[in-house]
């Protein structure tokens, strides 16, 4: 039982690997990614044109809706990124291996986030011509507040993703465990961005990005110590 | 006495109300290879499952490398590997990188030819999923051996493959053998797994019923069979 070994695969090294390996499953199924792309597309599309052609509408509501389209985006690329690791029962394959729960839930999320983030990249630029919206604020702080609400989604969403994976509902089970928990993020993400779009005279961005980065904290920490909990159930 | 690979007492494990599996001792040595029999539901795959530490105990214990796998399964992990029903493959990936995932996860070079090659298997760069049955279970022994195991667990070798490639999974087993790896492979097709044993443990209703060397387990699973039937 010989064979070629090497020694890659220790320590962090562990977490990069596992990362790959999930945008590697996530190219191979692109397909998906263009379906979620599309549909969240057309979600704006469709407040787009139920608002009409109000300027000042569009413009009160563009944040919100754009956060709208991503949430409810993110719950299919969210339950997709488990159904590929309950097929062929690759997520029991790896869970044999040595690697930490740890390790697999930080990939998972960190990967979710990312995917999440190309579709935001797509969704928002697209929003903002829909919508008639050119930002006021600096496009850093608007990609920081993206990030930040994005991350408030994965975490808890990659959690429940995998709580709900081996049951034949999940679609309908995953939003209703996860929208109560998500509501304070995405409520901080949409003050955030629409202070970022309409301007703030008042200075309250920095109270919104707090509490962003408050939820972040909490839901990083907390899931990753809870998933290995999960896998066992 | 060296320290047993495998050591069971008085292991079970329920599923809900129902015991799947109960009353199993056993200690497995260094190189030792046993076959597990019994008809399907007979709690094979539970102890298997036990052993490679997927499963928790609901009664008795076990120990694996002497580790206790409720604390150690991350050590233990790093020296067996399992053969199951599912194949343990992601569906959207090539045979090749389902393989360069597992190496790099275990720490071996990323290289899965050699791998490839010694389950006959060519680097294809289709995904798995557009595989026959019997190429996705040859692609699940080449994961196991990539792990280069001290203790492989294996359910139904046989299945999904055609005659050749049971002579195949012989020659698999004779190799594995010969290079000391302790071996537990759950099989229905007794005559042939047994040849390749030492051992073997008949369960059913996921009770040992007998257990003895495994020259004489096809006598024993014929007499089994026709007073169950």
């Amino acid at each position: 039982m010989t064979g070629p070994r090497g020694g890659r695969g220790k320590g962090s090294g562990t977490l990069l690997q596992l990362v790959r390996k999930d945008l590697l499953v996530g190219w191979h199924g692109r397909a998906r990614l263009v379906g979620l792309s599309t549909y969240a597309v057309t979600l704006l599309l469709v407040f787009s044109f139920a608002l009409g052609p109000d300027t000042a509408t569009l413009h009160d509501h563009a944040s919100a809706y754009a956060w709208v389209a991503l949430l409810s985006a993110s719950t299919l690329l969210l339950a997709q990124s488990f159904l590929q690791e309950v097929e062929g029962g690759a997520l029991e394959g790896l869970l044999l291996l040595p690697v930490s729960p740890v390790a697999l839930f930080y990939a998972k999320a960190l990967a979710n986030l990312l995917l999440l983030l190309v579709l935001a990249g797509v969704l928002l630029p697209l929003g903002a011509v829909l919508f008639d919206v050119s930002p006021s604020g600096p496009p850093l702080a608007l990609a920081g507040i993206l990030a930040l609400g994005c991350a408030g989604l994965v975490a808890p969403g990659t959690l429940y993703a995998a709580l709900t994976a081996r049951v034949a509902s999940q679609q309908v089970l995953l939003p209703v465990l996860l929208f109560p928990l998500v509501v304070p993020p995405v409520l901080a993400s949409v003050k955030a961005t629409a202070l970022l779009v309409d301007g703030d005279p008042m200075g309250q961005l920095g109270a919104w990005a707090g509490l962003l980065v408050a939820f972040d904290v909490l839901y990083w920490s907390l899931c990753g110590v809870l998933f290995g909990r999960v896998l066992e159930a | 006495m060296p320290e047993p690979v495998v050591r069971a007492r008085d292991l079970g494990r329920r599923f809900g109300g129902r015991w799947a599996l109960g009353r199993v001792d056993l200690d497995l040595l260094q190189g030792e290879r046993l076959l597990l029999m019994g008809r399907n539901g007979g709690g094979k795959t539970t102890l298997l499952r036990l052993f490679s530490t997927l499963l928790a105990p609901s009664r008795g214990t076990v120990a694996i490398f002497g580790l206790d796998p409720a604390r150690e399964a991350y050590r233990i992990r790093r020296r067996l590997a399992l053969l199951a029903h599912l194949p343990f493959l992601y569906e959207d990936l090539s045979g090749p990188d389902n393989l360069r995932v597992v190496a790099r996860l275990v720490g071996r070079a990323d290289d899965p030819a050699p791998w490839l090659a010694r389950v006959g298997l060519d680097p294809r760069p289709d995904p798995v999923r557009t595989w026959s049955a019997g190429m996705r279970k040859r692609l699940s022994f080449a994961r196991l051996l990539l792990q280069e195991p001290e203790l492989a667990l294996i359910d139904e070798p046989y299945g999904q493959l055609d005659p050749d490639g049971h002579a195949w999974v012989d020659g698999l087993l004779k190799e594995m053998a010969s290079a000391g790896t302790t071996v537990i492979v759950a099989s229905h097709l007794v005559d042939r797994a047994s040849a390749l044993c030492q051992r073997a443990l008949l369960l059913h209703d996921g009770l040992p019923r007998w257990s003895g060397p495994s020259d004489q387990a096809p006598r024993a699973w014929t007499c089994f069979q026709e007073r169950a039937s």
